[in-house]
């Protein structure tokens, strides 16, 4: 029924959709960790991204080097977390919970003005580094090497942030704090630091897809609020607070809006909201959502 | 060891303990006895740090310690055996184990405080790699006081160990308690049965507290004596 020509589509398309759906792996599991651990929903997620892109661009003026920008992104996002947290956010726990969300949305408004200032309106490009910039051949498919470089980094980074999680003390915190904060801290861990320590993983992460995303997208100052709306899509899919989820999650909306933008390009981002829909309407808590959390 | 003075401790305007005062000796159970929602569990709370008093002095070891946060409260040494166990149910045994131990970062010899600790709760070794929110309501309860244990605290605060459990399994963590305070623990216990207290020693010290104050005060033995107001207070026969 296909012919060879369709299957070679159909198989460039996935890795299109693979390496897109890794972007958004990386987006979600940082606004995960954030929701799961300190109940914030992070309006301003796609905003910290969009800061990891130019903390790329400018430390790749800077250097010259493509691994200095993603190290620099990250360790800079990182920080600005770990002051919006201490600062901003800190305040407002125990209050009314609908506060962190308006600051983080007021942050998603003001901070891409205040690059707009900086960085100027129009976008900051950055080549794609030395080595990855060709293409692969594999039988009929010609994969590009940076999409491929995305999708090996994205895995290299979960396994990580598994082995992190699974193996190391801290990580056995967080996921405890995730789940009962108060009796960890009754259990004698200043819990205020593992928030602040949470929220910087998450931005970390959050600027780690930015930073990849950047030499395919350029630096834009408003690339962050389509980023904030995909990690949401992404993490009510999979499932609020679930790593899991936002793994499955986030490469199944990367293949879907790949597929779709094959067929008809302008309903992409229409398909992942359908997406988002069906599954919310047979499984409300996501793919890999828990119950009853409290 | 342990001694409040004077506490009053309100969730917002709700005024919960009045005036309480109790007192804790090195080595000794004391049982705080009452109907649900006398206080109890708020005495425990503000002990811990919870919810801080309003007014009134806590003193653990000849220092203040009421409006310390509960992770500095538990670096002093207390430890918070809540009620409703509060496992964490996404850790392993071992791991809830371990989070109990982490406080001491001096002490790095985590196998043999499990082995002191599974001298008290054999069965919890077998659930080594099993998730905490997998076990069975009594084996909880054993991990929750296992838990507190690993920290090596001066005082236990065992809130209701006896909630929601069948009576043989009561009967078992009334046994490692007893056990515990023979090896030289001091601990402070709430329950809402007076005759699960009853089975530990005849001679603790007991507090009833009614409506957020302590009513009677003595010792099992003595209180036993005058079992009209007891019965009045804890609105049940004994």
């Amino acid at each position: 029924m296909f012919s060879d020509v369709n299957w070679t589509v159909f198989f460039m398309q996935l890795f299109f959709g693979l390496a897109l759906g890794s972007i958004f792996v990386l987006l979600a599991s940082g606004l995960s960790i954030i929701y799961g651990l300190l109940d914030v929903v992070n309006f301003a997620h796609g905003t910290f991204a969009m800061l990891g892109a130019y903390a790329v661009f400018v430390a790749v003026s800077l250097s010259g080097s493509f691994a200095v920008g993603i190290i620099s992104a990250v360790a800079i996002v990182a920080l600005i977390g770990v002051l919006v947290e201490l600062f901003l956010l800190k305040p407002l726990y125990g209050k009314d919970p609908l506060l962190p969300l308006l600051l983080t949305f007021g942050l998603s408004v003001a901070v891409p003005d205040l690059v707009k200032i900086v960085f100027g309106l129009t976008g900051k490009p950055v080549a794609y580094p030395e080595g990855l910039s060709g293409a692969t051949l594999a039988g009929p498919l010609i994969l590009s090497n940076y999409r491929l470089f995305i999708i090996v980094f994205t895995l290299v980074i979960l396994i990580s942030l598994w082995l992190f999680l699974k193996k190391s003390d801290l990580g056995m915190i967080i996921r405890a704090a995730t789940r009962d904060s108060l009796m960890v801290q009754v259990l004698g861990t200043n819990t205020s630091r593992i928030w602040t320590i949470g929220f910087a993983l998450g931005t970390g992460l959050a600027a780690l897809a930015g930073a990849i995303a950047v030499p395919m997208l350029a630096a834009t100052p408003d690339m962050g609020v389509e980023m904030t709306m995909t990690a949401f899509v992404v993490t009510v899919v999979g499932g609020l607070g679930s790593l899991g989820g936002a793994i499955v999650g986030g490469l199944l909306i990367g293949v879907i809006v790949a597929f779709t933008s094959l067929v008809a390009g302008e309903y992409s981002n229409v398909a992942m909201y359908f997406c988002m829909a069906v599954i919310l309407l047979i499984r409300p808590r996501g793919l890999f959502g828990e119950s009853g959390r409290e | 060891m342990l001694e409040l003075r004077g506490v009053n401790t309100f969730y917002g305007y709700s005024h919960i303990l009045h005036d309480l005062s109790i007192r804790v000796k090195e080595g000794e159970i004391v049982v705080l006895l009452g109907r649900n929602g006398v206080g109890k569990s708020t005495t425990m709370k503000t002990i811990m740090g919870i919810q801080a008093p309003r007014s009134g002095e806590v003193i653990f070891r000849g220092e203040p310690i009421a409006g310390l946060p509960p992770h500095k409260v538990a670096r002093k040494g207390i430890s918070l055996i809540p009620e409703d166990r509060r496992v964490i149910p996404n850790l392993t045994v071992y791991e809830n184990l371990k989070l109990g131990f982490l406080i001491r970062e001096k002490d790095r010899d985590l196998e043999a405080m499990l082995e002191t600790v599974f001298g008290y709760f054999p069965r919890l070794k077998e659930r080594l790699r099993q998730e905490g929110g997998k076990l069975s309501g009594g084996e909880q309860q054993m991990l929750t006081i296992a838990r507190g244990l690993m920290a090596k605290p001066k005082l236990m605060l065992i809130d209701e160990p006896s909630e929601g459990l069948a009576p043989k399994i009561v009967h078992e963590i009334m046994e490692i308690i007893k056990r515990l305070q023979q090896d030289g623990a001091t601990i402070l216990l709430v329950e809402q049965h007076a005759e699960a207290a009853m089975r530990l020693s005849t001679n603790l010290r007991a507090y009833i507290m009614e409506k957020g104050e302590i009513r009677l005060h003595g010792t099992l033995q003595e209180l036993s004596t005058r079992m009209d107001e007891v019965e009045r207070c804890l609105g049940a026969k004994i």
